[in-house]
């Protein structure tokens, strides 16, 4: 039987008649009946007022519902042929929520959407390829962000998001992984299950702050029981195993509430802490009023009672909830990283969020004013969310930590899945994280950070390829020799036909990679780059390229994307153009950096100051099948390129062996 | 003098059903602006209407009924393609994808909903466009099968995105 109905017919008729028609009863109600034969006209009188204030009321009802109407014929169309004649599901713009945010420079397509296609048939062959051999991830499962990373006695401790139960998210605990090297991996039992009251709901994203004493404080953002999100203390079992197995919950959690006029669901991610002038420590915690996303600022001395203070870090409106922020000092002269603590001159402060409404990764440089706890950025049309993105791809909920052994600021991210989810269900699990990335001022620009994969990824390099100095003339293609094309570290310089370059006046003055028809839209001065994840007949192929666009006045702007809109035939995965524009300085080739790893590649640019992370799901260009390709689309420039490659060993993810003890 | 107060009297009876169509009206104005933003007002509407805690409902509140509905509908769905495999042998196989489909719903994409709606609402997000995706792939399977499980079908995938975009004014 047909289980679906239009507006239940009952709501309708009784919503007309709550408004009595002309001819109903009630306006029909007689005075007393002794009196209606004397007084007929003021009866008609009263009668006729009645009926007009009835009138009125009921024209009144149907100016505030206009859709009374729309309503009506639907149900009429349905009753006359009995069919489901749903035309507004139907007509193809209304499959979809409709996007936001465009005006604020943010991505037209940055949220996933429910496809119409069914499901490609996915092989287990093609599903287990999926699987990366040198990145971070669980056995099985689902993981979300990273959490409360540090170093402790020798090892690298990442905790993360994790769902025990399900390639899905959901009853999050924190899983728990220790490393030598931030490559190689030991997985431990969970640090934190949801078991407590406040945060039986998901034990959520946390930070850790070393104090200098050695202690090490660990603050989480609980759901409760009551779904409020609070903030928890937690603190190792025993602070002198390496492991740090054990986590002891304060007993007396939560430590923080959401406070007045704060949403008891727009109260999560406490940073790492940093002290100030006075001698306290200070974190900070995202939120949004409205459509404003904010930074709450609390004080402590004990990690126990905390002040909240009058003033916000920092405010963008129209940004909308801000997740998983993250500040902290980078140096302008030297290349270290720096303390969370640290500022000064020679300091500037970076002021990072995770947009819960676009699912993207925002950052900005600015000043902190340790006195008043104000954060300012360097440029406010390119402040918090509306500005540089931290990563132009599939990157959420990324945070920093200071590896005080090598004293450099490390960046952890977390690269989500971007085909179904009732695929990752099929598979068993969902997500990685990216390769740890160094994070450092750009002297150059003054005006980005860059970010580089960390040096120790480097000792997985094994077989090497190098061609220099390759002509691509417009339109050419040129293969490279490399086998075991899934797992690659790839490092490519090109330059551009100087002479041609001069000559060319306009070259499509405005270009924007998601926009655009990637690697297949020729330009005069682009797309070049390289092709990953392909096969010999093109059938499936990721390109990762520049494309130049000169504008009249002969300033020249450079574009850097990766492709992935033919990168896999399965019509049930994410075909975007991720990518940005890249400055560029006098002097500079372009230059680009790929990791290769199966599923997932990692581009940057210029040394890391416009990073794309993608995830491709080729059905073909799969184990022997794959190859790399050197290309050059342009219409108008010659290109030179020179590339040094090298196939990657899998690093080693294994449990700790608590049974060689 | 009877005659103003019988008109008195006449309108303070009348008036309060003209109260009364304002108060539904205002009870009812986030259920339709809410809906309005759907890609599917009628359904919306219709499916919030017929449940009474609409009324009282914040927009997490309205989110969370319409992931009962679509729990309650896939429910009926599983149900439907259980009782058709039964009663015809020869369709079993062609519903194989459809049952693989509603046992996925009802064992993990509404559970994240349900979990995810009250507190990180973009995991419930995913959750219902999880539901739209499969009844998607179950629609093609079912070509040619007469069955009242196409028209289920439907219903579970254009409830689940009038979901979906209900979570996203959410975030």
């Amino acid at each position: 039987m047909d289980t679906y109905h239009f507006l239940p017919s009952r709501d309708l008729e009784h919503a007309s008649s709550y408004t009595p028609l002309p001819d109903s009863p009630e306006t029909r109600h007689e005075p007393d009946p002794d009196r209606s034969k004397t007084n007929r006209r003021p009866i008609k009188i009263v009668s006729s007022v009645l009926l007009a204030t009835l009138i009125f009321s009921f024209v009144i009802f149907l100016l505030v519902n206009p859709n009374v109407q729309q309503v009506v014929r639907k149900k009429v169309s349905k009753n006359s042929n009995g069919e489901d004649h749903n035309k507004a599901s139907k007509s193809p713009e209304m499959l979809g929520p409709p996007s936001r945010g465009v005006s604020q420079g943010v991505s037209e397509k940055s949220f996933r959407q429910a496809t119409a296609e069914p499901s490609y048939p996915w092989t287990n062959d093609m599903l287990s390829w999926q699987r990366t051999s040198f990145h971070f991830q669980p056995q099985e499962n689902w993981m979300n962000d990273p959490n409360g990373p540090l170093f402790h006695m020798g090892w690298y401790h990442l905790f993360y998001q994790y769902n025990p139960d399900s390639a899905i998210w959901g009853n999050i605990t924190w899983g728990h992984a220790i490393s030598r090297d931030l490559i190689n991996w030991l997985h431990l039992p969970f640090a934190m299950q949801p078991d407590q009251w406040y945060d039986i709901n998901g034990v959520w994203t946390g930070s850790a702050t070393i104090l200098p004493d050695g202690k090490i404080v660990m603050l989480y953002t609980g759901d409760t029981d009551d779904l409020v999100q609070v903030q928890n203390l937690a603190y190792p079992a025993n602070l002198s195993d390496p492991l740090l197995l054990d986590w002891i919950k304060y007993p007396d959690n939560p430590v923080m509430f959401p406070p007045p006029g704060i949403g008891s669901t727009d109260f999560r991610d406490p940073t790492t802490a940093w002290i100030g002038p006075d001698g306290k420590w200070r974190i900070t915690i995202g939120s949004k009023v409205n459509k404003t996303g904010i930074s709450l600022m609390y004080k402590t001395t004990d990690f126990i009672t905390y002040e909240l203070l009058d003033n916000l870090l920092h405010a963008v409106p129209g940004t909308g909830m801000w997740e998983c922020v993250d500040f902290y000092p980078v140096s302008v002269t030297g290349s270290n990283g720096l303390d969370t603590s640290v500022n000064g001159p020679g300091v500037k402060h970076v002021l990072k969020s995770s947009l819960d409404d676009d699912r993207h990764d925002y950052y900005a440089l600015g000043t902190y004013d340790p006195i008043n706890d104000k954060w300012t950025p360097d440029n406010p049309e390119l402040d918090v969310g509306i500005g540089l993105r931290l990563d132009y791809g599939k990157y959420y909920a990324s945070k920093t930590f200071y590896d005080q052994d090598k004293e450099r600021r490390l960046l952890w991210g977390w690269i989500g899945e971007s085909d179904n989810e009732s695929t990752d269900l099929l598979k068993g699990w969902a997500s990685v994280q990216s390769i740890p990335r160094t994070v450092v001022f750009d002297k150059k620009t003054g005006t980005n950070i860059l970010q580089w994969p960390v040096k120790e990824v480097e000792s997985l390099r094994s077989r090497s390829y190098e061609i220099n100095d390759v002509e691509l003339k417009p339109g050419s293609l040129v293969p490279l020799k490399i086998s075991s094309a899934a797992q690659l570290d790839i490092v490519a310089s090109f330059e551009v036909d100087e002479e041609a370059f001069k000559g060319t006046y306009e070259a499509d003055a405005s270009y924007n990679c998601t926009a655009s028809e990637g690697a297949a839209g020729r330009g005069i001065l682009g797309p070049f780059g390289i092709l990953v994840l392909a096969d010999d007949p093109l059938s499936e192929l990721t390109p990762v390229y520049f494309y130049i666009a000169k504008g009249v006045d002969g300033n020249a702007k450079t574009y850097f994307c990766a492709d992935q809109s033919r990168s896999s035939t399965a019509s049930d995965v994410d075909k975007e153009v991720y990518g940005s524009d890249v400055p560029v300085l006098p002097g500079e080739s372009l230059s680009m950096r790929l990791l290769v790893d199966h599923s997932i590649v990692e581009s940057f640019a210029q040394g890391g100051r416009t990073v794309i992370t993608s995830r491709v799901y080729p059905t073909r260009a799969i184990y022997s099948a794959a190859r790399v390709f050197l290309f050059n689309n342009a219409t108008g420039v010659s290109v030179t390129a020179s590339v040094k490659a090298w196939q990657m060993a899998s690093a080693t993810l294994k449990p700790f062996p608590f049974d060689q003890l | 003098m009877l005659i103003n107060l019988s008109f008195i009297i006449l309108l303070l009876v009348l008036s309060p059903c003209s109260l009364l169509v304002k108060a539904q009206h205002q009870t009812n104005s986030l259920i339709l602006d809410t809906c309005k933003k759907t890609p599917n007002y009628a359904l919306c509407v219709s499916t919030l209407r017929s449940n009474p805690h609409s009324s009282t409902a914040d927009v997490a509140g309205l989110g969370l009924i319409l992931v009962g509905a679509v729990k309650a509908k896939s429910t009926a769905g599983l149900k439907t393609i259980s009782e058709l495999s039964r009663a015809n042998p020869a369709l079993k196989k062609r519903l194989s994808q459809c049952m693989e489909d509603y046992k996925m719903i009802l064992s993990a994409f509404i559970p994240e909903a349900e979990q995810a709606i009250g507190g990180d609402p973009k995991f419930a997000e995913d959750g219902m466009n999880g539901i739209a995706d499969v009844t998607a792939q179950c629609v093609k399977s079912l070509q040619g099968v007469r069955a009242p499980l196409p028209s289920t079908n439907k219903l579970v995938h254009d409830l689940s995105l009038v979901t979906v975009s209900i979570i996203r004014t959410m975030l």
